[in-house]
């Protein structure tokens, strides 16, 4: 059988193990998967490999005992057996009080995630990627040193439920990053890149971007820490922003631990929290940013809004939770994207009298969930701005600022871009922004 | 790079998780037909890794449970060197010697692939075979054996001791791991070796609904390399004081009791004036400290530039090293790699390439003296043997230089927490490990913790909160005047330490005793929003 199976195939199959199932309600789920991936440091390939996965997990119910086995081989046999060990399961466990009842059948938007180009990747054509990127690396005349890595993924991930719920979906993703270093070990820059379709990854323009970052963040000056206007590319928001979406729970919200919660027990829903300019939502059928119409417990996607203009519009509310409070369940976006403004980052540049450009933001970490204060250090291309021109290259900083702050305090927003998380790997739609008084803290030696 | 949970296996039956693996004899079948294919083909060199690697979790909030994990994964990998090049193929529920022979052949096909654009050929440091031999790790009680009811008994008496002490909100984990692993290498070894994991873990929250403020106490238990026995209490385990921090054994009901009242103080307590104060760390904090700002940079891979795109490189360059005066720290602190301390997460016999494990210096008297290596870099350094640091987290995983337990020693001289406090006029003492961040070359970092002491002319004056520090490594390992002697010793450690690209997570433990910093800068992290 093949690896990664059609819409048929795979309804096929889940209809045979929920065939085998004796218990009150029963959800299967099902993966197939193939991953590649090839990794160069110090100008040379140092690892490569691929990996294949499938799987297909039963989770079955008596009332509220719940059991969960899982199989990746998918002869009847073997699909009645792990609707067996489910069932033995659920009835060995404890009750769980936060189980709800399944969905039924579900209406899905159309959502194109899945490219040939991608999905046809070879091994040779990632050591073609890689090695035009090495070729103008250590073809530089300046003495350099090239470490990146290059990973895709094609498969699919498909649902069926014993209340009439099926759902299906195919993608593929590539991810690409590279940080070049002078030998001397004084420069360094990055680019990372991430696409769904294959064909729209260019390694060669890449490759020239993390090289004039590099070379231009040589021989860097020390600035004071402090409060500094700064331009955020989009691969560095990416890292601050992301830590409010992780925060849309509305279960910690209303239980009165997480920065949406408020004095007196209530939470920030309907509040106005950043600034006027600031969307945020979740689009399963962008075009840039196509991600699952379903979640993963069958309810359906939508273009759902999170902060619309500066207010929170939503929270995520999980059946269990939205049940207990009266509410509509709201599953987690499947993907998260800002609008942008018209600024390019030129013109952000240009209109800045002193500050600080940053390419990349590193070691990310949460200090206080209450203010989602976080900490974490420039990187890889920190530049000093003053009267509308860069200047030169700036020594790293560390950073103490909440993106709440931040976004309170924006300047301008360019045009969105599809950025790859350093921190998570997650692929989002972020616009470059300019934002004032942000905090840094101290200084790093590190380049 | 803390943390990442990789891939776990398939789920499977508890009891499963107490059927014996494959018989030794059958491994060593699978294992000679993935040598022989992989000489076969051209191979130079070839290592075989049989793993079944076995984990049971059980989480719970308040008064449920929320989910009961159990999960077998097994494979083998095949790693070799041909053209001077290395290759690696890995292949699920390898069943029988055609399986193995076919990963060894790929991984043959893939070295002789990317040879064509290699720089220099592998150069392995030699390594003897060691016949056929095992290992295990020395646990009393098999956590796998205890039933689940028993366990599910545990966590929630625990959460119910948080709650009647005032807690808002609990969570408990049980994490528990068993690697069975099998190496074979074309050296002439035959490996095989049981390892166990435990980690008993809680969060509980106080909430203070009037202000909207709340605060959480983590639990101060350490992840372990032992099993159940960690959690058989024994009061030569306890070191008290301020609050009860635990050795070799750990009491869960007593720490959360106490967690639920200090995170009702701390919701309570005095916001930290910035400045600088003299740090007294204990051992459940610092370990977190020396990871980060000793453990990482003293990896060889990342001073070489390996781990460039993703965790790093290193300050600690080796013209550091090679100087043979370069100050890490003061003269008080020695670091320690260690692969064979009992107990420990980064204890086994041998490693994930056949070289057997030991204890070597990393800074002594304060001086850079030496990195953590493997086979293929042990001649960078001049080092005629690997130092044992090789490891891959799964079968499916490419084994790689990876942290040893990285401990700093105790004092040599006779000195209790108490008298160390004496003497600070102005400092903070630190329990428990909270926030962390640090740059990519491992000079200027940032941590917190989950409880914190004012200390005003050698007394304890109340509890702080909002309290980070940031330093510059060298700086801050310096600026380390004492630390206590052995008495006061322990482990702490992480259990998901990510590195990688793919990212692969290990387990690795930092012991210390209690140490005192002095003159270290402290932000204040509360901000008004």
């Amino acid at each position: 059988m093949a690896i990664i199976l059609s819409e048929s195939e795979a309804k096929a199959l889940m209809q045979k193990v929920l065939s085998y199932s004796k218990a009150d309600e029963c959800e299967v789920n099902i993966l197939g998967e193939e991953r590649g991936n090839i990794r160069y440091a110090r100008n040379t390939v140092s690892t490569s490999g691929s990996i294949i996965n499938k799987n297909l997990a039963v989770r079955s119910a008596f009332g509220k005992k719940v059991g969960v086995a899982t199989i990746d081989e998918f002869d009847d046999a073997s699909l009645e057996k792990v609707v067996r060990r489910a069932e033995e399961l659920a009835q060995l466990a404890p009750e769980n009080p936060e189980y709800v009842e399944l969905l039924g059948l579900q209406q899905y938007v159309k959502s194109n995630g899945f490219f040939e180009s991608t999905a046809k990747i070879t091994p040779s054509n990632r050591a073609e990627a890689v090695a035009q990127s090495l070729q103008l690396i250590a073809g530089n005349a300046s003495k350099l040193q090239g470490a990146g890595f290059l990973q895709d993924y094609r498969g699919y991930r498909a649902m069926m439920n014993s209340k009439g719920a099926f759902a299906y979906y195919p993608s593929t993703n590539v991810n690409f990053s590279l940080t070049v270093r002078t030998d001397n070990g004084k420069g360094s820059g990055y680019v990372a890149r991430g696409y769904s379709d294959f064909s729209k990854l260019d390694t060669v323009g890449a490759t020239k971007i993390a090289i004039q970052k590099c070379l231009g963040s040589a021989e860097a000056r020390a600035l004071e820490p402090g409060k500094y206007t700064v331009i955020l590319e989009p691969t560095a928001a990416a890292v601050l922003l992301e830590n409010i979406f992780w925060n849309v729970d509305a279960r910690s919200a209303d239980e009165g631990r997480s920065y949406f919660s408020k004095a007196g027990g209530k939470s920030r829903l309907g509040d106005k929290i950043v600034d006027e300019r600031i969307t945020i939502y979740s689009d399963p059928t962008n075009p840039e940013l196509p991600s699952s119409p379903w979640s993963g417990d069958g309810q359906a996607q939508s273009k759902r809004m999170w902060i619309e203009k500066g207010v929170v519009k939503n929270l995520a509310y999980s059946r269990y939770w939205a049940k207990k409070q009266g509410k509509q369940p709201v599953p987690y976006g499947s993907n998260m994207i800002v609008e942008g403004g018209n600024t390019s980052l030129e013109e952000m540049i240009r209109t800045t009298q002193r500050g600080i450009l940053v390419t990349k933001l590193w070691y990310i970490r949460e200090v206080d969930p209450q203010t989602i204060l976080l900490t974490g250090l420039t990187r890889d291309g920190t530049f000093y701005i003053e009267n509308g021109k860069i200047k030169h290259a700036v020594k790293n900083f560390r950073f103490n600022e909440s993106p709440i702050i931040m976004l309170n305090n924006l300047e301008s927003l360019g045009k969105p871009e599809r950025v790859v998380s350093t921190e998570s790997d997650q692929n989002y739609l972020i616009p470059p922004m300019k934002i004032r008084e942000f905090t840094f803290t101290s200084l790093s030696d590190a380049v | 790079m803390l943390p990442s949970i990789s891939g776990l296996g398939r789920s499977v039956s508890p009891e499963a998780l107490l059927e014996p693996g494959l018989d030794v004899a059958v491994k060593k079948r699978l294992a000679d037909a993935a040598l022989n294919a992989a000489k076969a083909k051209g191979a130079t060199y070839a290592d075989v890794r049989i793993g079944r690697y076995l984990n049971q979790f059980v989480i719970t909030r308040e008064d449920r449970v929320q989910n009961i994990v159990n999960t077998e994964s097994f494979g083998v990998g095949v790693r070799v060197i041909a053209n001077g090049c290395w290759g690696f193929a890995a292949i699920v529920d390898a069943k029988n010697e055609s399986d193995t022979a076919k990963a060894a052949e790929t991984a043959v096909a893939i070295a002789k692939a990317n040879s064509k654009i290699q720089k220099e050929p592998v150069q392995l440091a030699p390594q003897k075979g060691f016949g056929e031999v095992s290992w295990k790790a020395p646990i009393q009680k098999n956590g796998f054996e205890v039933p689940v009811k028993e366990k599910v008994d545990l966590l929630m008496a625990v959460n119910g001791a948080a709650m009647a002490n005032g807690a808002n909100f609990v969570n408990s984990v049980l994490f528990m791991v068993n690697e069975q692993k099998y190496f074979a290498s074309t050296d002439g070894s035959y490996i095989d070796q049981d390892i166990h994991r435990i980690w008993p873990n809680f969060t509980v929250t106080a909430i203070d609904r009037q202000t909207g403020v709340f605060q959480t106490r983590n639990s101060l238990s350490a992840p372990m390399g032992m099993s159940y026995d960690y959690l058989q209490t024994n009061p030569k385990d306890k070191i008290t004081g301020i609050t009860t921090r635990y050795n070799m054994g750990y009491d869960m009901l007593e720490d959360v009791t106490a967690a639920a009242k200090q995170a009702k103080q701390k919701v309570a307590a005095k916001s930290v004036e910035a400045g600088k104060y003299d740090l007294i760390l204990d051992p459940s904090h610092t370990w977190l400290t020396i990871h980060e700002s000793v453990g990482h940079p003293l990896e060889l891979d990342r001073v070489l530039g390996y781990e460039a795109n993703f965790a790093g490189t290193s300050f600690a360059t080796l013209d550091k090293w090679q100087s043979k005066n370069f100050n890490y720290g003061s003269k008080q602190v020695n670091f320690i790699a260690d692969k064979i301390q009992p107990g420990s997460l980064g204890a086994v016999g041998w490693d994930d390439e056949g070289v057997k494990t030991k204890q070597w210096d990393l800074v002594k008297d304060g001086v850079l003296v030496n990195y953590q290596a493997i086979r293929d870099q042990a001649h960078i350094i001049g080092e005629k043997e690997s130092q044992g640091c090789c490891y891959a987290d799964s079968w499916g995983s490419v084994q790689f230089q990876r942290m040893a337990n990285v401990s700093l020693a105790p004092g040599k001289e006779k000195l209790s927490v108490d008298e160390m406090i004496k003497d600070v006029k102005r400092g903070i003492y630190i329990i428990g490990d909270g926030s962390f961040s640090i740059d990519q070359q491992r000079y200027n970092f940032q941590f917190g913790g989950q409880l914190f002491y004012e200390i005003k002319d050698g007394q304890i004056a109340g509890m702080l909160r909002d309290v980070s520090y940031q330093s510059n490594t060298q700086e801050f390992w310096n600026s380390c005047v004492k630390v206590c002697d052995d008495r006061d010793y322990r482990l702490g450690g992480s259990f998901f330490d990510g590195k990688g690209q793919p990212s692969q997570s290990s387990a690795v433990s930092h012991g210390s005793s209690t140490a005192r910093i002095n003159g270290v800068n402290v932000i204040n992290t509360a901000r008004k929003i």
